[in-house]
């Protein structure tokens, strides 16, 4: 996917939608700047398929060496699939972080939350942020 | 609040070789330049070199700085030979340790002898303090606070002598581990020791404040071939881990003492004549000694990479015995560590256990400490 293209979470989450049989299908990831500032990467604790996520909330976490940062879901809804075999391969996220590194796809439950920002202001508050 | 951080001479430096900055007992300091894992690797494998001008240095002047120090750290100073350097505590009356220090016998190029100590940058503060409390005669002994005018470098790794020894007159290769010498630097006094907190072959120098990135610039062009590195506190502190090195504030602190530190080594309660020393927490020590410790350090290996880190409940057989007090995953083992302190005096190694890590129990086997030693 083109980086170019995703909504943003403030937290560093991406989301893109896709339209299947009449739902709302959301795959989410987290940024390139977000894998570029927590680096060496150990551990990711993904959802289960079938579990409910909320827009703003808490749905796994990823560890560093040097910290556990939580990941918060940019939609609510239910989750459909997970990217297991990002858990073993999480360099994958430093290599393609839009594509091969998708964490979970939720069937979304409502519309796309309005906070989302685009990628220009995403990089906008990236470089504020850093 | 940046600006109230204290700097190192090399702070530019940091900046200018990429490194993310953090706020580390108050001062700016870097955590790591690219990957704390690389880092890692590059110090076992090759040479990197660390600041860690943020460490306190108090200088000790006068006939009395021996004796003052021999009451003051947990083994003795005055049987020290020049150019010796010391691992010991400074505890209080009840035997609580208040940090852990290296002591430095020296000769400067005049000839005065002198005595230094290297504090934990976070208790810098306190020990001043404590010091000027437990000595308030100034007329026998000249104390300084010397760490604003001078920093201090690591180099640490099998390369480190090959690499910093073109920076000198004199064969490096003859110092023995925990030796210092006062020599020089573009004219310049400087104590070269070979010491670290890595678990590698490694040297330290104190240099005077406005040579120091004079004197890293020489290092880097030294190790331009063994492929030199920075290094940040992310590496320092899993390299210290896996050597099972306590840290203060984690595996240390007020409410310990020596002996459940597992730092027995580090207390010399009697003299080299055989005679009671007396220093401070040494009743208490002794106390501790005769009636035993209520727990004590334990290390513990992990299946995965996921951290048990401090704070976290050690358990066994569904009862808590105890909390961690350092976790990570280790780049050399490719699994994570952990130390902490458990009640349960005599668990014998190889002993399964179990960590809540947030909420998930995470299967722990208890480990002869360190994790790592080079060969």
């Amino acid at each position: 996917m083109n980086a170019e293209e995703l909504m943003y979470c403030p937290t560093h989450e991406w989301v893109s939608t896709t339209g299947e049989n009449g739902e709302t299908i959301a795959t989410i990831g987290i940024s390139a700047f977000a894998v570029e500032q927590l680096t060496d990467l150990v551990y990711m604790e993904l959802p289960d398929v079938g579990n409910q996520v909320v827009a703003g909330q808490e749905f796994g976490e990823v560890e560093s060496v040097k910290a556990v940062s939580p990941m918060y879901s940019p939609v609510s809804g239910e989750v459909i699939a997970v990217n297991d075999e990002l858990t073993d391969q999480l360099e994958t996220l430093n290599d393609d972080p839009y594509t091969a590194g998708w964490i979970m796809k939720v069937k979304l439950s409502g519309v796309l939350p309005d906070n989302l920002l685009d990628f220009a202001a995403y990089q906008k508050q990236c470089a504020e942020s850093s | 609040m940046d600006n109230q951080l204290l700097q190192t001479p090399l702070y530019q430096w940091h900046v200018d070789q990429g490194a993310r900055m953090v706020d580390f007992a108050n001062w700016s300091m870097p955590i790591q330049y690219q990957s704390i894992v690389q880092e890692h690797q590059a110090t076992r494998s090759a040479v990197t070199m660390f600041d860690v001008s943020h460490m306190g240095r108090i200088r000790f002047d006068g006939p009395s700085g021996g004796e003052l120090l021999d009451r003051l750290l947990t083994r003795s100073v005055l049987d020290m030979q020049l150019g010796q350097v010391r691992y010991s505590l400074i505890c209080n009356h009840e035997g609580g340790i208040l940090d852990d220090v290296l002591v430095y016998h020296l000769e400067s190029p005049t000839g005065a002898r002198y005595f230094l100590l290297v504090v934990n940058a976070s208790n810098r503060q306190k020990i001043v303090e404590w010091i000027t409390a437990q000595w308030p005669d100034e007329s026998v002994v000249e104390i300084q606070d010397r760490t604003v005018d001078t920093a201090m470098l690591a180099v640490q790794g099998p390369a480190a002598l090959e690499t910093i020894q073109p920076l000198f007159d004199f064969d490096i290769s003859a110092m023995k581990y925990f030796r210092a010498k006062v020599t020089n630097q573009m004219k310049k006094p400087c104590i070269l020791s070979r010491t670290g907190y890595t678990g590698e072959d490694g040297f330290e120098l104190i240099l005077k404040a406005d040579q120091t990135l004079q004197v890293t610039q020489n290092i880097f062009a030294a190790g331009r071939a063994h492929d030199i590195a920075p290094a940040g506190l992310g590496s320092r502190d899993t390299l210290r881990m896996e050597s099972a090195m306590p840290l203060y504030g984690h595996e240390l602190n007020e409410q310990l003492n020596p002996l459940e530190a597992g730092l027995g080594f580090a207390v010399s309660l009697q003299d080299p004549m055989g005679n009671d020393r007396d220093f401070i927490g040494g009743e208490a020590i002794r106390q501790t000694k005769t009636n035993g410790v209520k727990r004590t350090r334990i290390g513990l290996q992990l299946e995965g990479k996921r951290a048990a880190r401090a704070g976290y409940t050690i358990y066994c057989d569904g009862q808590v015995i105890g909390e961690v007090t350092s976790g990570s995953f280790s780049p050399t083992l490719q699994h994570s560590i952990a130390m902490g302190y458990v009640d349960q005096l005599n668990l014998p190694l190889g002993s399964a256990l179990e960590i809540d890590v947030r909420g998930k129990m995470l299967p722990a086997i208890t480990c002869k400490l360190p994790f790592y030693k080079r060969t």
